[in-house]
């Protein structure tokens, strides 16, 4: 579903992706690890259009279709979903006018009727049931004052209400305890099936421990530097990550 | 020269017909006015309160005034019914500076209640209007004296001491005309010792391929622990200008709400001056601003707390689009013997566009101990992060660029104190953002109509 090539990006004239190349099929959950600074939050704001980033070089496709000409709200329709490191706190914009938005816009797109008030409302219900989503969060502001990890939890949500075909979860684990961790896990496990895909950027084992990838893959200066099965993740945790930069810097 | 000079011209020429069309107070007063205006000029771009603002350049078009109150032609009350839903109020209408009442307004009044034209009140309750009428409102300052020299009509609005006005008071005022007009409108309200309003005023061009300046004076008493809502809500056109004055007293444990609203304008400059003379008084003072095209909005707010334990609280917001320039210059003035005053002062505004620019000044004098003040600015744009957020779940970047634009707006439409205006506001707000004109207050008017 989703091809990138030869990936190259800057923010503010400073090169962080140099030359990524990552092929992502339905049903796969792809891990991407690898130490600070070493460009993975860049290449979800990539993949998802955020202006900040400027693509310099390379192509990237989903299904097929040129996914750096889109806008990020098309890319949006089209079914790719970041779960914020950071997700943003928007005072004065409620979760149900947030979310109805949302979700008319790709209905919009795919030229569907908007869904009434109470089809949304009990759509609201039953997606809200997969990360145990407290009730009152749903008629606040868009994050504002929820913790951490109502905060992590809301984007799952987010993710089961608009049903993408590829999520991103930027470090979806941090500032979660454990059971909120697992909260999380498991409805990102329930929402997964043979036709979505996942993209799971870490810092740590202890997520994918809950969310079993694929293919574990290792960023580091802008590049993929290793990629391998789940084993390396459990090697990762145990020997960190300086071996796999002696590696890298030794082989220049 | 001055384009003051082209009234006063015009005054001394028409000085019969100003005052035969007009009575008491209002003709009294207009000595001293032109006393006031004599040699004087307007303030300009660069004055003392008026970094951006030339009223001499407002004032300078050659309107014609209607001095012989000739009828021009239309009946508010058939031509425009302004409604809020799930609010039934005591509707009045000022067209020009004609007061002519609503269907069946004047039944619903409690005992002992006015709301008359203020040239009828004038010679009809002459010792009430003689005794208020001109007192708070400064000579000193030239738009205010130019109202008072030519005044001659507006509104009355009397509350008794105790006496508790369920329904709101509602007032649209109308400009048409033919041709370029000048219109002096003049409201004086008096709410009693105890007694509690609320007012909802609208003002609305209907005629909006003319030029309009809209130069207007309200002045304000609240008695010993009266409570009073104005609510201003401006939805006029690009050729109006609008130089209004308020100017406020509060007695003792008077508590009031004054919140100015500009939807849609083409010129606007509201003073706010509020004297907070009594002991003990509340004063929610709150402005709303909505700017795009060349369109100007300039607010300009001094609160004078003048005795001990007055709370103000004080907010303004702005959101400025395309070439739109905003104002805001507010004082609180806390004088000696003002002790556990608690006064908070806020601006806050968004420039959505590289071309709005938006001017503010907060400004706080404390003379004296054991106050409690704040004040604060901030102007920025919209919340990048925030944008991107919400177009990464597909919401397209023009709805959510007004959809953070209207939520900038909530925490002034939230402090207003009556349900189903706040409703309706939300709404309004919506309307104008999305540039959605057959929701806004105007043709609702026309929508209400046909029902």
């Amino acid at each position: 579903m989703l091809d990138i090539k030869n990936l190259h990006a800057e923010i503010g004239g400073k090169e962080i992706l140099k030359g990524i190349n990552l092929t992502v099929r339905p049903g796969e959950v792809h891990a991407i690890m690898g130490p600070n600074g070493s460009g993975k939050s860049t290449l979800s704001a990539v993949l998802t259009g955020n202006p900040a980033y400027k693509v310099t070089e390379g192509e990237v496709t989903f299904y097929g279709k040129n996914l750096l000409e889109m806008s990020p709200e098309d890319r949006s329709h089209e079914g790719i979903f970041l779960s914020f490191q950071y997700p943003v706190e928007i005072p004065g914009v409620s979760m149900v006018n947030f979310m109805r938005a949302a979700l008319n816009a790709k209905r919009k797109y795919y030229n569907q009727d908007p869904l009434s008030a109470s089809d949304f409302l009990k759509l609201m219900r039953e997606k809200r049931a997969i990360v145990q989503l407290d009730n009152k969060l749903a008629s606040r502001s868009v994050n504002e004052g929820f913790s951490g990890g109502e905060k992590k939890r809301n984007e799952i949500f987010q993710m089961a209400v608009l049903e993408p075909r590829l999520s991103i979860l930027d470090e979806t684990d941090s500032g979660l305890d454990i059971d909120a961790l697992r909260i999380v896990a498991e409805g990102v496990n329930k929402l997964k099936t043979d036709n979505n895909a996942t993209i799971v950027i870490t810092h740590y084992q202890r997520l994918l421990d809950y969310i079993k990838p694929d293919v574990v893959h290792v960023l580091y200066k802008g590049r993929i530097v290793k990629t391998a099965g789940p084993e390396l993740a459990l090697e990762l945790e145990e020997r960190g990550y300086d071996w796999i930069k002696e590696e890298v810097d030794n082989a220049k | 020269m001055s384009s003051i000079n082209q009234y006063i011209e015009l005054y001394k020429e028409n000085v019969e017909a100003v005052c035969g069309n007009s009575a008491g107070a209002l003709n009294s007063a207009r000595r001293s006015a032109l006393e006031a205006l004599d040699g004087a000029s307007l303030p300009e771009k660069g004055d003392e309160d008026y970094e951006v603002t030339s009223l001499e350049d407002v004032f300078a078009p050659d309107y014609g005034v209607n001095v012989n109150r000739i009828d021009l032609g239309a009946n508010p009350a058939e031509a425009f019914r302004c409604d809020v839903p799930n609010m039934s109020t005591c509707m009045y209408f000022l067209f020009n500076d004609a007061f002519h009442p609503g269907k069946n307004a004047a039944n619903s009044l409690p005992e002992g209640v006015i709301i008359k034209s203020l040239k009828d009140a004038a010679a009809e309750n002459a010792d009430l209007v003689d005794e208020y009428y001109g007192r708070i409102a400064s000579p000193d300052c030239k738009q205010t004296a130019l109202n008072t020299l030519l005044a001659q009509d507006g509104i009355f609005v009397y509350v008794p001491d105790g006496v508790v006005m369920e329904k709101p008071i509602q007032l649209v005022n109308i400009l048409n005309s033919g041709t370029p007009l000048m219109v002096n409108r003049r409201m004086l309200i008096v709410i009693g010792n105890n007694a509690c309003a609320r007012m909802l005023v609208c003002d609305h061009t209907q005629n909006c391929g003319v030029d309009y300046l809209n130069s207007q004076v309200v002045e304000i008493y609240a008695g010993e622990n009266a409570v009073f809502d104005y609510y201003d809500i401006e939805d006029s056109s690009t050729g109006t200008n609008r130089v209004s004055s308020f100017y406020v007293r509060q007695q003792s444990g008077a508590n009031l709400m004054i919140d100015g609203i500009t939807l849609m304008n083409g010129f606007t400059r509201n003073n706010y001056v509020v004297d907070l003379a009594g002991s003990g008084t509340e004063l929610h003072l709150y402005g709303m601003a909505m700017a795009n095209g060349r369109r100007h909005i300039d607010n300009h707010t001094v609160v004078r707390h003048a005795a001990k334990g007055g709370r103000t609280d004080e907010l303004f917001k702005y959101v400025l689009d395309e070439n739109s320039v905003g104002s805001f210059s507010g004082l609180i003035q806390v004088c000696p013997g003002a002790e556990k005053t608690e006064a908070y002062q806020s601006n806050k505004n968004i420039c959505a566009s590289e071309g709005a620019r938006m001017y503010s000044k907060p400004q706080l004098i404390i003379d004296c101990d054991d106050v409690k003040c704040s004040h604060g600015s901030s102007t920025g744009q919209l919340d990048q992060q925030a944008l991107f957020y919400m177009r990464q779940r597909g919401i397209p970047e023009h709805e959510a660029r007004l959809m953070l634009m209207q939520a900038f707006m909530n925490d002034v439409i939230a402090g207003v104190r009556m349900e189903a205006l706040k409703d309706r506001l939300r709404h309004l707000v919506e309307s104008r953002f999305a540039g959605n004109n057959s929701a806004s207050c105007r043709s609702c008017s026309s929508t209400c109509h046909k029902q």
